[in-house]
């Protein structure tokens, strides 16, 4: 089935919104199937669909790729946005981990309960302020470059691009101390790819509401309560 | 500069230990910095070598590697284990992250408190013998060869002898099910640099004692 890249998860974020940032950035177009219910879920199962019986899942270049991150290295290897060398695959692959670790403080967010959101939107705003947002506010401050790797658009720039949106859903004014990471946020936003994706109407998900959350513990059977990390 | 890569982090497992099953697979010789204490931290934050404030840290090939996958990566390439192609890639890739992700059910087991530990237990043994070694299983007897992807030792395959290792330290009996595992067990074990390090007085670290928490936590956190 040459060409079809499919995209199987619920109709929201969660771990697939980087990939579907990926792609966009890439200027790959992709179908989507998502998961309303639990027969769908099985379904996917019993077909021999998911490895580890797991979604994400990305139907592409005949494969059933699961697993996150394997599937973002490959579309970043297969798009030329994962550097030109060992060296700057490194550099990237460091950079990408800073914001997935960033990211994973918020993918659970909505699951949690009021009382442990507002602990836990702290902690995000703390992160991202004290640990990670200063780590790539001086790498641009340092080579004064427009993008983080290579003097090139790459994976980091998207992954990291992705990273300050969400957090500034947290809290508006997060880049406030950061002037190097409002350029590049402004720059990144403005390459036509990421543009786009930026428009009403795109394949870009709104945050996660109850809605999500109820539909991913029915497809899932996920009932027990989600701790903050 | 002796050319040896160099891991800073403390004297156990946790995040470092993948790291070191890989240089060593790959014949390479490493040296290691342990942190005793907060402090160590503390100094190798304040001297600006760590990127995101946190270890594992490895200076290799002029640089201070931070996280893990990066550095895993890194040395899977340097070392040709990662496959011939992209497509072997994602196919280690995609066997590499599952293992990592039940190497975190095992290695926050010492951590959990006491009365979660049993259920963590069980958690631990459900994953192991239900959702991943009869994938690693069906793979082995799918294409019939000694390794995982490609005909060709890779970092998958030592990724998956680490954690079959753990996962037997929880559960003696846990392979009993799976003769594939069993045999890919014997067999990668028997590889010389892996045999090697699987010795006595290698640099492989020890399970984490529950002594030993109090310790970590310390310097942690």
């Amino acid at each position: 089935m040459a060409g079809k890249l499919k995209l199987y998860y619920f109709d929201g974020r969660g771990k697939m919104e980087s990939i579907r940032w990926l792609l966009a950035a890439a200027g790959v177009e992709f179908e989507e199937e998502f998961l309303e219910t639990r027969e769908q879920y099985e379904k996917l199962l019993q077909g021999g669909s998911l490895l580890f019986q797991q979604v994400p899942m990305v139907e592409i270049d005949g494969m059933k790729m699961v697993q996150t991150r394997a599937i973002l290295s490959y579309i970043a290897a297969k798009y030329n946005l994962y550097g030109k060398d060992l060296k700057e695959r490194a550099l990237i692959d460091m950079y990408v981990g800073g914001t997935d670790d960033l990211m994973g403080f918020i993918l659970m967010f909505p699951f949690l309960s009021a009382e442990d959101k507002e602990k836990q939107r702290a902690v995000i705003v703390q992160k991202a302020t004290s640990r990670y947002f200063p780590a790539y506010e001086k790498v641009l401050k340092d080579h004064g470059q427009d993008f983080l790797v290579g003097n090139n658009f790459s994976w980091a720039d998207v992954h990291l691009l992705e990273a300050i949106l969400m957090v500034e859903e947290k809290k508006s004014d997060v880049l406030s101390g950061f002037p190097q990471l409002q350029a590049f946020k402004a720059r990144i936003s403005s390459i036509p790819t990421i543009k786009k994706f930026l428009e009403p109407g795109s394949q870009r998900k709104p945050v996660p509401d109850d809605k999500y959350v109820e539909t991913v513990r029915r497809v899932l059977h996920m009932y027990y309560d989600i701790k903050a990390n | 500069m002796s050319g040896k890569p160099k891991l800073y982090y403390f004297n156990g497992r946790g995040r470092m230990e993948s790291i070191r099953w890989l240089l060593a697979a790959a014949g390479v010789e490493f040296e290691e910095c342990f942190l005793e204490t907060k402090d160590d931290l503390t100094k190798l934050r304040k001297d600006g070598s760590l990127l995101f404030q946190q270890v594992p840290m490895v200076e290799i090939d002029g640089m201070k590697m931070v996280q893990s996958r990066a550095i895993g990566n890194y040395i899977a390439m340097k070392y040709n284990l990662y496959g011939k192609d992209l497509k072997e890639r994602a196919l280690i890739d995609m066997y590499v992250e599952a293992v990592i992700d039940l190497n975190e059910l095992l290695m926050t087991h010492p951590f959990q408190p006491a009365d979660k530990k049993e259920q963590h237990f069980a958690t631990i043994v459900d994953k192991a013998t239900n959702r991943y070694f009869p994938v690693y299983e069906k793979v082995l007897k799918d294409h019939g060869q000694d390794f995982l992807v490609g005909n060709q030792f890779s970092r998958a395959d030592v990724q998956l002898l680490e954690t079959l290792l753990m996962a037997e330290e929880c559960k003696p009996d846990i392979l009993a099910k799976f003769p594939l595992l069993q045999s890919f067990k014997a067999r990668i074990s028997n590889i010389p640099t892996v045999k090697k390090f699987l010795q006595p007085g290698s640099q492989r670290k020890p399970p984490l004692q529950e002594k030993d928490v109090p310790k970590l936590m310390k310097i942690f956190h």
